[in-house]
């Protein structure tokens, strides 16, 4: 098979659960040096997903508040450190190293809401998860993207 | 006794000198004395290379205010968390730093602790602010409901599960097209406004508990705005929508403090003071809210003023004196806390997450 660099997968989410069915999927392919890019507009849901996928793995019980105030919030789980971000108020690349970038870049899994602050740290090798409105107030689309090695990865989360 | 304090933990670069009479000598935050931050203070200062730029000319200035020399304070005391590592390691270091070279104690106090106990100190009755109270810390990071029991002794009975309310107030806004910051500006906007025209849910109204939940609100705002005919935002649309959430939150915050003035009243009969705490207590409507359910409750309305609400280093000086004076301080070793809980046993929320 010829490797490629990049793969788009479209998955229909009906509602909150089946966007956590989602989370648990890809919590189950994460390890440390991963960065997931979540996308979409202010209530598509990022932090949703960025909530049920670090609760998925670790504590279900895990309080995941929004991280837009503080930036950043980690998190122990049994795949490793998990670093959730929000870039949205910050104005650039140098300010992002400012909160533990490159630590969690090291040994954590990093999730990332509003990604395009990252500019030119942004990793080649990531998985993006865009969120848009569905027909339905619930209702979500979400469309996968692998960029390198993630390409071959995002496939396994095809639903059955 | 005097306290020097310094804040360092997030966006504000601050120190501030207070006394055990309630007094406040120096009082400055770097972002009240500069004039060119970007419009909207949507990027924070968070780089510790910025903290540290400032920090000694604050703390100068500071104690000019107070027109102290370092031999007359009794303490140091610093923001050691939660917070971004870098700020705060660059004011525990300073804090540190005039301690032992002037061989005064040093207290590490948590920035939430801080907030929780400002009351105290701006209490307007001549005896002050006795605990048990009960604080509603409402701003954009935070929205928790705590049982002040004494200094270090904090119950939390209630957390938001997703977003702050101040954080809800600002993403509807910008949704609403009405800029950032949100609260004032969507408080504005909802003058006038007829509150039961547009139909948004009341998240966690009823539910057990204390917590909160807004990230559903804020989808709601979104779906209704996209009901509303194509085109640029109505004014009188945008004016019923505003006050339309304003209504739900205001509902829901006075859902959720009547359970918890219960929970209180329960756990401590002699507990008779409402302080909210935080941004968002300017606002004059929830405000409102908020002193007809302490005062049909029989509770005392308590709310410091706005500038002691925001991130400041006078809280963080009152709280290192309020410890201080308990004797309890900190060794030079004390290492910062980027997460640091105020009720470390606090339970999970209910919930796992609201719509969104």
């Amino acid at each position: 098979m010829t490797p490629r660099i990049r793969h788009d997968l479209t998955i229909d989410l009906q509602d909150e659960a089946a966007t956590a069915d989602l989370a648990s999927r890809l919590g189950r392919l994460l390890r440390a040096g991963d960065m997931v890019a979540l996308r979409g507009d202010l209530g598509a849901g990022k932090t949703s997903l960025a909530r049920a996928l670090i609760q998925s793995l670790g504590d279900a019980d895990e309080e995941v508040p929004s991280p837009t105030f503080t930036l950043v919030q980690t998190y122990e789980t049994p795949a490793g450190p998990v670093w959730h971000f929000d870039l949205y108020r910050l104005g650039g690349p140098d300010e992002v190293i400012e909160l533990g970038w490159d630590d969690a870049r090291t040994d954590g899994i990093a999730v990332v809401e509003w990604p395009d602050r990252l500019g030119t740290l942004m990793p080649d090798e990531r998985l993006d998860i865009t969120l848009a409105f569905g027909p339905d107030p619930t209702a979500r689309r979400a469309t996968l993207t692998g960029f390198g090695a993630w390409a071959g990865r995002v496939e396994s989360l095809e639903p059955k | 006794m005097i306290v020097l304090g310094i804040e360092t933990s997030c966006d504000e670069t601050a120190a501030a000198v207070v006394t055990d009479r309630r007094e406040i000598l120096g009082d400055v935050v770097l972002s009240q004395l500069t004039d060119h931050r970007p419009y909207g203070g949507v990027v924070p200062e968070i780089a510790a290379r910025a903290h540290l730029d400032h920090l000694d000319g604050l703390i100068r200035r500071a104690m000019d205010e107070a027109g102290l020399g370092f031999d007359q304070l009794d303490g140091v005391a610093a923001t050691g968390g939660p917070g971004l590592i870098g700020g705060v390691i660059v004011g525990v270091m300073t804090a540190k730093a005039i301690a032992a070279v002037r061989g005064l104690p040093f207290i590490a106090v948590n920035h939430l602790e801080g907030h929780a106990l400002t009351a105290r100190l701006t209490d307007p009755a001549p005896e002050g602010l006795s605990f048990p109270y009960l604080l509603l810390l409402v701003s954009g990071g935070h929205c928790q409901i705590l049982a002040v029991e004494g200094v270090g002794r904090y119950r939390r009975l209630g957390t938001t599960i997703d977003d702050a309310v101040g954080e809800a107030f600002d993403k509807a806004a910008k949704l609403m097209g009405l800029g950032y910051p949100g609260g004032p500006l969507l408080e504005r906007a909802a003058e006038g406004g007829d509150a039961s025209r547009f139909d948004l849910p009341r998240p966690m109204k009823g539910r057990p508990g204390c917590d909160f939940s807004f990230s559903g609100l804020k989808t709601a705002v979104r779906n209704r705005l996209s009901e509303l005919p194509p085109g640029p935002f109505d004014p009188i649309d945008i004016r019923d929508l505003a006050a339309s959430f304003q209504a739900a939150v205001g509902d829901v915050m006075v859902d959720r403090c009547s359970r918890a003035m219960a929970q209180f009243r329960a756990e401590h009969p002699t507990g008779d003071t409402l302080v909210v705490a935080g941004g968002v207590a300017a606002n004059k409507y929830l405000r409102a809210r908020l002193t007809a359910l302490a005062d049909k409750q029989g509770f005392r309305f308590q709310a410091p003023p706005l500038r002691l609400c925001t991130d400041n280093a006078v809280m963080i000086a009152w709280a290192g004196l309020e410890r201080l004076r308990l004797g309890d301080t900190d060794g030079l070793d004390f290492a910062p806390r980027p997460r640091w809980p105020l009720d470390p046993t606090a339970r999970k929320p209910d919930g796992k997450g609201a719509k969104a």
